[in-house]
């Protein structure tokens, strides 16, 4: 039996969408640039210690002293390290991808908590986003926009979105069905049932999703340098590929510690909705 | 014009429900129609009306479709055929916006498991189905504090639904239902998940409530002692069928088939069933004009030993025996005035049997049952009583 050539209409449909689309991919791209530029400007505009100063006390804030002491020694540490302007910089694209990934995930997951039928196509769409092995979309991704940052960013994003999406649809299914018919019986309209009831409600799980889109945002730091996005990706990748096992190390630790702060830090953010 | 008023009715869960509504109205049993259309019946041609002011209950054991039933009248459930209306007006198939209005304005909601929005303090519960009607803060929040004093939660405006007991968050879901100032509500077990002496106090407090509100209330259980106390009538339902409607002391003598009968095996009799029925005609009485003559005869033309004393009004004066009035006609004196006992127990017709107990045992004459402005309505006899316990109908005959 001969093959089927899915890899060839693979090819066939990237470069149809090439040919045809390819303003739309020069808008994204500026798009996408804009953005994280404008959290690299943010990021970098102050002194590393004022911004340490202000990132401790964010998590002194929002969750406990502990969370802000580790903080502060943590990025001490990599800014001692002289890692400061790439953790900046990859933090700009986490930064970047989760928000994208977030205006575009909790819509589409309201959406599937609607109509059943949209879950049930979106199901093996997200599976696809999540378990495709990154490295697949990458090349398609540089294709499209070039090497550099955006390519990073879009390859992130599409494997960051699932949780989100899939926490915001559960979340909001998980609300009780008497209290959404105690909502509907008084005359909520649909936009009132979601405002005043199913997202409140939904709030903690939404964030444990957004808590998990960061997280593998940050994973993919290390992967998308691969296409020249820079960060602290491209000090682990320096270390992979010229030997240079120390400098991989300090890479790999301030990325550990960069996802350590996140996630304690949307963590509290998650249990403190739920009181 | 009743208050609501449901005709031929027909919810039929599946994809299609439309498609054996045919097979649904030509009587297809349950399991046939699950077999062969995967369709399944929740409501089954159900017709009732309910008057306003009035309390009208569904009972039926679980999956007979009173919860379904209770849906379609605010459409949280879409009927498949037949009509609802309300104050006149069908709400089956009516638009988005008519149905928004009803559901603010006339259709009121209590849960079984409350239903508490558990992210809003007590006051913005209560207040939520003003909110959504968009009334101002200040507006909503004092019909709410109203609404809480009325359930007599007052002072727990400001906590949260899990700092409360199930009683007390049951009844910040009855005040929510009150601050709508709609005029029907519909409580779906609402005090099925609470325990029992909570829920007699819920009920005695509905009951209480509904005295100066006159709200008209469409309230499910599958408890019969709940449907007897709180109903004005009752609906019995089986597998989305209403099998018999009627008022408690209907359906307890005159049950509509096995099935009700057999519901009501449990049922305490002498809590339901009132004096006016075990109580007997008084043919037997004499007015307080007659002489004793006329009264001895009347005596043992009836064969009983004492008789009961009326004015021209038939109001009652008291009761003569039989050893009295003889003793009288040897004396041959006419007037019975001298001799009438007025130490006569009096009831009222609405008196449960229960109550008439301690009386029946204690008194030597029958008991008798008056109007409110003390006109003789009935005797009731001892043995009538028992009968009445028991449940036999028409012992007197």
């Amino acid at each position: 039996m001969n093959k089927i050539p899915i890899g060839d209409y693979f090819e066939m449909f990237i470069d149809w969408l090439m040919d045809n689309f390819e303003p739309v991919f020069e808008g994204i791209k500026s798009g996408i640039l804009w953005v994280i530029g404008g959290f690299e400007t943010a990021l970098l505009s102050v002194p590393s210690l004022v911004m340490i100063a202000i990132i401790s006390l964010i998590a002194w804030k929002v969750a406990k002293r502990r969370v802000a002491i580790f903080t502060l020694l943590g990025l001490l540490l990599i800014d001692n390290l002289n890692l400061w302007d790439k953790t900046m910089e990859s933090l700009a694209l986490v930064f970047t991808a989760t928000v994208i990934a977030l205006v575009i995930g909790i819509p589409m997951g309201i959406w599937m908590a609607r109509k059943d039928g949209v879950d049930r196509t979106m199901r093996p769409i997200l599976d696809f986003m999540q378990t495709m092995p990154a490295f697949v979309y990458l090349i398609p991704a540089v294709i499209f926009f070039d090497l550099g940052k955006v390519p990073g960013a879009f390859s992130t994003i599409i494997f960051a979105m699932p949780p989100v999406v899939r926490l915001t649809n559960l979340g909001i299914r998980q609300v009780p069905k008497e209290v959404v018919e105690a909502s509907k019986s008084f005359g909520s309209t649909s936009k009132q049932l979601l405002l005043k009831v199913q997202l409140p409600l939904a709030t903690p799980t939404i964030l444990a999703g957004v808590n998990q889109t960061i997280m593998l945002a940050l994973s993919m730091v290390v992967i998308s340098a691969m296409i020249g996005a820079r960060g602290l990706g491209e000090e682990v990748l320096k270390g992979v590929t010229q030997m240079q096992i120390g400098k991989g190390f300090e890479g790999g630790v301030a990325v550990v510690i960069l996802a350590m702060i996140l996630d304690r830090i949307t963590q509290a953010l998650g249990t403190s909705s739920t009181k | 014009m009743s208050k609501v008023s449901v005709k031929n009715l027909y919810m039929i869960y599946g994809n299609h429900p439309k498609k054996p509504l045919a097979l649904v109205k030509e009587g297809i049993s349950k399991e046939e129609l699950l077999e062969k259309t995967g369709h399944g019946i929740g409501v089954n041609n159900v017709s009732f009306e309910v008057e306003e002011g009035e309390t009208f209950v569904v009972m039926g054991l679980s999956g007979s479709g009173k919860s379904t039933l209770i849906r379609c009248l605010n459409r949280l459930i879409e009927p498949t055929a037949g009509e609802i209306l309300i104050d006149g007006q069908n709400i089956v198939g009516c638009s988005k916006e008519t149905l928004l209005e009803i559901r603010r304005k006339k259709v009121a909601m209590v849960f079984q498991h409350f239903a508490l929005f558990p992210h809003r303090n007590i006051w913005n519960n209560v207040a939520y189905g003003l909110e959504v009607q968009n009334m101002p803060l200040e507006d909503r929040r004092d019909k709410a504090f109203e609404s809480l004093e009325a359930v007599g939660l007052k002072g727990y405006e400001e906590s949260m639904p899990t700092q409360l007991s199930g009683g007390m968050q049951q009844r910040v879901g009855l005040a929510r239902a009150l601050a709508t100032d709609a005029d029907i509500l519909l409580m779906d077990e609402a005090f099925s998940a609470l325990d029992p002496l909570i829920r007699k106090e819920m009920q005695d407090e509905l009951l209480t409530l509904q005295a100066n509100m006159k709200k008209t209330i469409i309230f499910i259980t599958h408890d019969l002692d709940e449907a007897l106390k709180i109903g004005d009538r009752i609906a019995i339902m089986k597998d989305g069928v209403v099998v018999q409607i009627g008022t408690p002391e209907e359906i307890l003598n005159k049950p509509a088939d096995a099935y009700v009968k057999e519901f009501l095996q449990d049922v305490n009799r002498v809590k339901v069933v009132a004096a006016s029925s075990i109580m007997k005609k008084p043919d037997a009485i004499v007015s307080s004009k007659d002489g004793t003559r006329v009264a001895v005869r009347k005596m043992k033309e009836s064969g009983i030993s004492s008789i009961f004393v009326v004015d021209k009004d038939r109001r009652l004066q008291g009761i003569i025996t039989i050893d009295d009035a003889l003793e009288l006609l040897k004396q041959e004196i006419h007037s019975i005035e001298s001799i009438i006992i007025d130490e006569v127990h009096r009831t009222s017709p609405e008196t449960p049997i229960i109550d008439l107990l301690p009386t029946a045992i204690n008194t030597k004459y029958p008991i008798a049952v008056t109007s409110e402005d003390n006109r003789l309505i009935g005797i009731i006899v001892r043995v009538s009583v028992l009968a009445g316990i028991l449940g036999e109908e028409d012992s007197d005959e």
